[in-house]
């Protein structure tokens, strides 16, 4: 007997409400697969994105023990990146697309990267910040996604988050040696929060679709791809690090912030979401200079990739 | 420990080796994020802070001969007094790390590859040296260097036999290579007094177990050393590029801890 579209929709649904697992050959709708693709080749390629603002600073790490953690800890962003794409190239398959296809949706604009990783990075400062204050933004959004119906990528999640606690601790070291440090390095410090505050909100992306005119936050809540509202994760960002950041005598560059206790929610200055969409469609400060440089990986490697042949990947790594 | 001629030959041996891994670290690194494919750059990183762990290992042992702390080591000598070879110090490519790198990945496998056989080979050696801490220091290295070889050997053979372009971009870098390959073999002029005082064999027998490995492969080419003479301290303006961009943060404030 045909079972209708209709009826294998219902399944579905109703394995994913009861909180099973979708795996990569079981049937799915076409918009549920579509989701995935989007957001987890944006995951993957903003974890490799992600290397190269950091990158900066590995052999400038003011001491050896530094450069070995920092080295360590951009070699783990890319090893996510690695197991981020292997599961999005499983999801794209079926439609006859490959790594290849991703990388050259970066490179035309066409997928995007996560805002932070289009920002400057000048000072060792902005080291420190970018592991303990955005990796543990990332360790509050990707821990809610652990729950996520979507068995393969709930899996590579567990090891990344496992991986970013040691990232969170790496960046807090170096900001304790800052704030613990000369007046100098304290003004460092100082300068890198300001810098990264908005970036910070943005991270979580607007609360509703007003702000930027379009979300996948309601779709991707129906699918349990994600299980909070990207409001939700903001405020428990708030909660975890403003009053740590405070009390290492640091000042946050919002003089509205304040924790309201009659709502139990942070109030906050909205970053400039119009600014928001600038960044992120390629227009931030570093989107040309970081995709240019990617660009340039890819095609001063052409001949090796043509060299070990169509797998693109040579026997040492596999 | 024996007299001060043992004494000054053995650091003078110890930063040789802790200098070319540090460099040669710094130059992988460089290549974060940008290798041909991303399980290469994995794969890379972490080759690349092994050699920055072998390096603290010797800069460990040369703070508890009283040399200075490793940081200090590290990122604030001059070039002079740095004994890595020219080899390690080149640049991977034209532009910086920073921007517009145009790095040759065939010049960094060959690099790699020569200078990790190369490398083994003396570690072999100082296995049986004198002197007891570098002795096992040597040991704990050791046992990574043959996954390190395995790496840059699939590369090499792998590049070498591939495509017309591929092979041409190999046979250069074996050029290129080469003509530095004596600096890494030599002992600089402390060379005759460490081999007497058993700290290492002499260079020509290293040499030969290196020639005698490849023998299969290529090299008829004689090996030389074009440019300085990187163990007595003379070196290329690159290093001083780097060393300038590996101590920027420490340097910014001197009395700062980090």
């Amino acid at each position: 007997m045909e079972v209708s579209v209709n009826e294998r929709m219902d399944h579905f649904m109703s394995r994913i409400n009861q909180g099973e697992k979708i795996e990569a050959d079981d049937w799915m709708p076409d918009d549920y697969r579509e989701a995935l693709i989007r957001l987890i080749s944006m995951h993957g390629i903003s974890e490799i994105m992600g290397a190269l603002p950091e990158k900066e600073w590995v052999p400038k790490a003011p001491t050896v023990y530094r450069k070995l953690a920092i080295m360590a800890k951009v070699q783990d962003e890319m090893g996510h990146g690695q197991l981020l794409l292997r599961v999005a190239e499983d999801l794209m398959e079926p439609l006859g697309k490959n790594r290849d296809d991703i990388m050259k949706d970066l490179f035309s604009g066409k997928l995007k990267f996560h805002n932070v990783f289009h920002m400057k990075a000048p000072t060792w400062g902005d080291a420190g910040v970018i592991a303990w204050l955005v990796d543990g933004a990332a360790i509050i959004s990707q821990t809610m996604m652990l729950g996520t119906s979507y068995g393969p990528y709930g899996r590579a999640l567990k090891r990344i988050c496992a991986e970013e606690v040691f990232h969170a601790q790496h960046g807090e070291s170096i900001i304790m040696s800052l704030a613990e440090g000369t007046n100098e390095q304290r003004a460092l410090l100082q300068d890198s929060i300001n810098r990264w505050w908005s970036s910070l909100l943005m991270f979580f992306g607007p609360r509703t679709n007003a702000e930027t005119g379009h979300s996948n936050q309601d779709k991707n809540m129906r699918y349990k791809l994600r299980t909070k509202t990207n409001e939700q994760l903001r405020q428990e960002f708030l909660t975890k690090y403003v009053p740590r950041i405070w009390a290492l005598g640091l000042t946050i560059p919002d003089p509205t912030l304040r924790f309201d206790a009659e709502t139990s929610e942070w109030q906050y200055q909205q970053p400039d979401w119009e600014e928001f969409k600038k960044i992120v469609t390629g227009h931030g400060p570093k989107s040309k200079e970081r995709l240019a440089l990617r660009v340039q990986s890819y095609e001063m490697n052409s001949w090796v990739r043509e060299a070990l042949g169509s797998s693109g990947v040579s026997k040492v790594a596999r | 420990m024996e007299s001060t001629e043992y004494r000054e030959c053995l650091i003078e041996l110890i930063y040789q080796l802790a200098d070319d891994d540090f460099l040669l670290a710094y130059r992988g690194s460089e290549w974060l994020g940008l290798a041909p494919h991303i399980e290469e750059d994995v794969a890379f990183a972490s080759i690349s802070q092994d050699l920055m762990g072998h390096a603290a290992l010797y800069y460990g042992l040369l703070e508890d001969l009283g040399e200075g702390q490793v940081d200090a080591l590290t990122h604030d000598r001059s070039p002079r007094q740095f004994r890595n070879a020219i080899l390690v110090e080149l640049p991977n490519g034209t532009g910086t790390y920073l921007e517009d790198p145009s790095y040759d990945w065939a010049f960094t496998v060959v690099r790699n590859y020569f200078y990790t056989l190369a490398k083994k080979i003396r570690l072999e050696s100082i296995k049986k040296a004198s002197y007891e801490p570098l002795q096992q220091i040597a040991q704990k290295i050791s046992i990574e260097m043959s996954y390190h070889m395995m790496h840059w050997e699939v590369w090499y053979k792998q590049l070498i036999n591939s495509t017309p372009e591929a092979r041409r971009r190999m046979e250069e870098s074996v050029k290129t290579v080469l003509e530095e390959l004596d600096g890494v073999f030599s002992y600089g002029r402390f060379g005759d007094r460490m081999v007497r005082l058993s700290l290492i064999e002499r260079e020509e027998v290293l040499k030969q177990r290196w020639m005698t490995y490849l023998k299969k492969e290529d090299t008829k080419s004689p090996m030389k050393m074009k440019q300085g003479e990187g163990r007595n301290g003379v070196h290329t303006p690159h290093l001083a590029k780097a060393l300038e961009t590996l101590s920027e943060v420490y340097q910014s404030i001197p009395t700062a801890e980090w």
